[in-house]
């Protein structure tokens, strides 16, 4: 497309071959950008839609007339704010304890080194590379024998730790926190653990800001392991809840769709309010070698 | 003094961290590795040692076959449509980074790839649908006939390519970006100089200075392909909506088999194969990895 444009423009100052080409990519891109929003689009709008409308060939785009039936429905007759809230309770009791593992020993992996710290961390960042689904199973065991199956908790025991957490923060305190700081702070007679409260969190506020938007996610869209996890009615997160919610009703599309646009419309909210921090957050691993 | 008072520190810190580790990685991973050589069901009596038994039982298992086959197309599949075009929509943000919508394409091409999920599938589940769904009303304006997508086993697997390669799209972008920004100017300088089209230095100057990012880009795709699970369980229901028996994947065998049929040796057998292909696919990232760094 934009080829098209320059040579067409070939005759004109290079300026405005410049602007012509700039408006081509503009136009690429902007119908690239709606395209991709579009899958999210039509799902709202259909949560809006009467049945009547929903059964119409051609489909409509834009719901021609508006009913709020289906959100009242769904809300009414699945326990699915039970379900959002438990969703929500995983994904910060997660948030936190994977900001407090990751703050401390990213600190400590970064700050003081010998042969056996070095080991340990080396040994964190292989299991890395293994995915969660591989040690699932005997994970669940680990749930089980404590008797957490069906319950937050449960939930929360594979989503503890996160290797990249400690890998991000000690790579910012490596590259960021002078060790004359630690130093100064020793002399004047300070101990670890207050030093590691009152001088370095203080100094890790950004990057621990981006890992807990990284983490809320990871454990908000979680799947395969709340499925196992939760199996009654009233434990299932919010993805667990839907998931089964649309194989037992295949036809009512209208209440299914409320019920995924209760869920996507406040996560995408939120992302677009946090999008810095979690940019910054996934675009970091980029520089993992 | 200083030295042990610091390393006490240091160990009472990590102390939580290691335990939980230790506890929820190490330990699973190491008990995976060991249940694949068990006959190890849940009412069994005995769980006798079999060897490798479990393996070469996999090789027999047309299920188990079906679902490696479709994993890896898929996971090829999501590849394929992802870095060519994250690098190019990459290419073209990167050129109108001073525009007022940049902000706007990252953040619409992003979205989907933290979007849920389940409601995200259940969108592309509306729109393949044979029935209702506006991709084949869209398809009836230029004549093509109406296809039942979602039933057939092929276009299923299209289907399942598609919407993960809608969700990888994003963050193949993100990292590209990363990659673009962090090029240097003086290649791109010399080869204006020497009369280079831009297709030109975008061709003999971005693509091969990209490589490492190209690299890992495609290793995360890759390995997330092979995880794919929940796009399957929603988007491949049968009429009876009874999840994936259309395109079975791995995972969703892997799940079958312990949380189903109790067999879970079997399925730890199932598990140490898809680590076997995460460890490969990065084994093979640090081999090319390794071999541009000589040549350099």
């Amino acid at each position: 497309m934009s080829d098209a444009a320059t040579s067409r423009s070939s005759a004109l100052s290079p300026a405005t071959r410049q602007r012509v080409t700039d408006l081509a990519i503009d136009a690429v891109l902007l119908i690239f950008s709606l395209a991709m929003l579009l899958p999210l689009f039509l799902l709202v709008a259909n949560a809006f839609k009467s049945p009547q409308e929903l059964l119409q060939w051609p489909p409509t785009i834009l719901p021609r007339a508006g009913t709020l039936d289906n959100f009242r429905s769904v809300i009414g007759d699945t326990p699915l704010l039970q379900w959002v809230l438990n969703s929500f309770l995983f994904a910060i009791l997660s948030t936190i304890a994977i900001v407090a593992t990751s703050a401390i020993s990213g600190y400590v992996f970064g700050k003081f080194r010998n042969r056996l710290i070095n080991a340990l961390f080396a040994i964190i960042l292989a299991t890395a590379i293994v995915p969660f689904e591989v040690y699932m199973i005997p994970l669940y065991f680990n749930v089980q024998k404590l008797g957490l199956l069906n319950s937050i908790w449960g939930l929360l025991i594979g989503y503890l730790v996160m290797s990249f957490g400690i890998f991000l923060i000690r790579q910012y305190v490596i590259a960021t926190i002078p060790d004359e700081l630690i130093e100064a702070a020793r002399i004047d007679g300070a101990g670890e653990f207050w030093i590691f409260w009152k001088v370095i969190v203080p100094l890790l506020r950004g990057p621990l800001g981006a890992l807990a938007v990284l983490a809320f996610f990871q454990a908000w869209t979680a799947f395969a392991w709340p499925l196992i996890i939760a199996t009654t009615k009233e434990s299932y997160t919010i993805e667990v809840g839907l998931a089964l919610f649309q194989t037992g009703f295949t036809v009512d599309l209208g209440r299914l769709s409320a019920a995924a646009a209760l869920v996507l419309v406040p996560s995408v909210t939120l992302f677009a309010v946090l999008r810095r921090n979690f940019v910054q957050g996934v675009a970091s691993t980029g520089f993992r070698e | 003094m200083l030295q042990r008072r610091k390393f006490l520190f240091a160990i009472l810190a990590l102390a939580p961290t290691l335990a939980i580790y230790a506890w929820v990685r190490v330990y699973p991973i190491g008990d995976v590795l060991r249940l694949s050589l068990y006959q190890w069901n849940l009412l069994s009596r005995n769980k006798p040692f079999i060897g490798l038994e479990n393996f070469r039982a996999l090789l027999d298992d047309q299920l188990f076959l079906d679902a490696i086959t479709n994993t890896s197309i898929i996971a090829f599949g999501i590849l394929a449509i992802t870095i060519p075009l994250g690098m190019g929509l990459a290419m073209l943000i990167h050129a109108r980074a001073a525009s007022r919508l940049s902000g706007f394409y990252e953040t619409a091409i992003f979205l989907p790839h933290v979007a849920s999920l389940v409601p995200a599938a259940m969108a592309w589940k509306w729109i393949f649908d044979a029935r209702l769904g506006p991709l084949n009303a869209l398809l009836g304006w230029f004549g093509v006939q109406p296809k039942a997508w979602l039933f057939d086993p092929v276009l299923a697997v299209v289907c399942i390519i598609v919407l993960g390669a809608w969700q990888a799209l994003g963050y193949a972008v993100l990292i590209f970006l990363v990659g673009i920004k962090n090029l240097p100017t003086a290649p791109y300088e010399a080869a204006k100089i020497d009369g280079a089209s831009p297709w030109q230095s975008f061709r003999y100057i971005s693509i091969p200075l990209l490589k490492p990012i190209t690299l890992y880009v495609s290793v995360v795709t890759l390995v997330a392909g092979f995880n794919v699970y929940a796009q399957a369980f929603v988007l491949a229901s049968d009429s009876q909506g009874a999840p994936g028996r259309l395109v079975r994947v791995l995972v969703l065998d892997m799940m079958e088999n312990s949380f189903r049929n109790y067999r879970f040796g079997y399925a730890a057998a199932e598990a140490v194969v898809l680590l076997l292909v995460v460890l490969s696919l990065t084994a093979i990232q640090f081999g090319l990895l390794r071999e541009r760094g000589g040549r350099a």
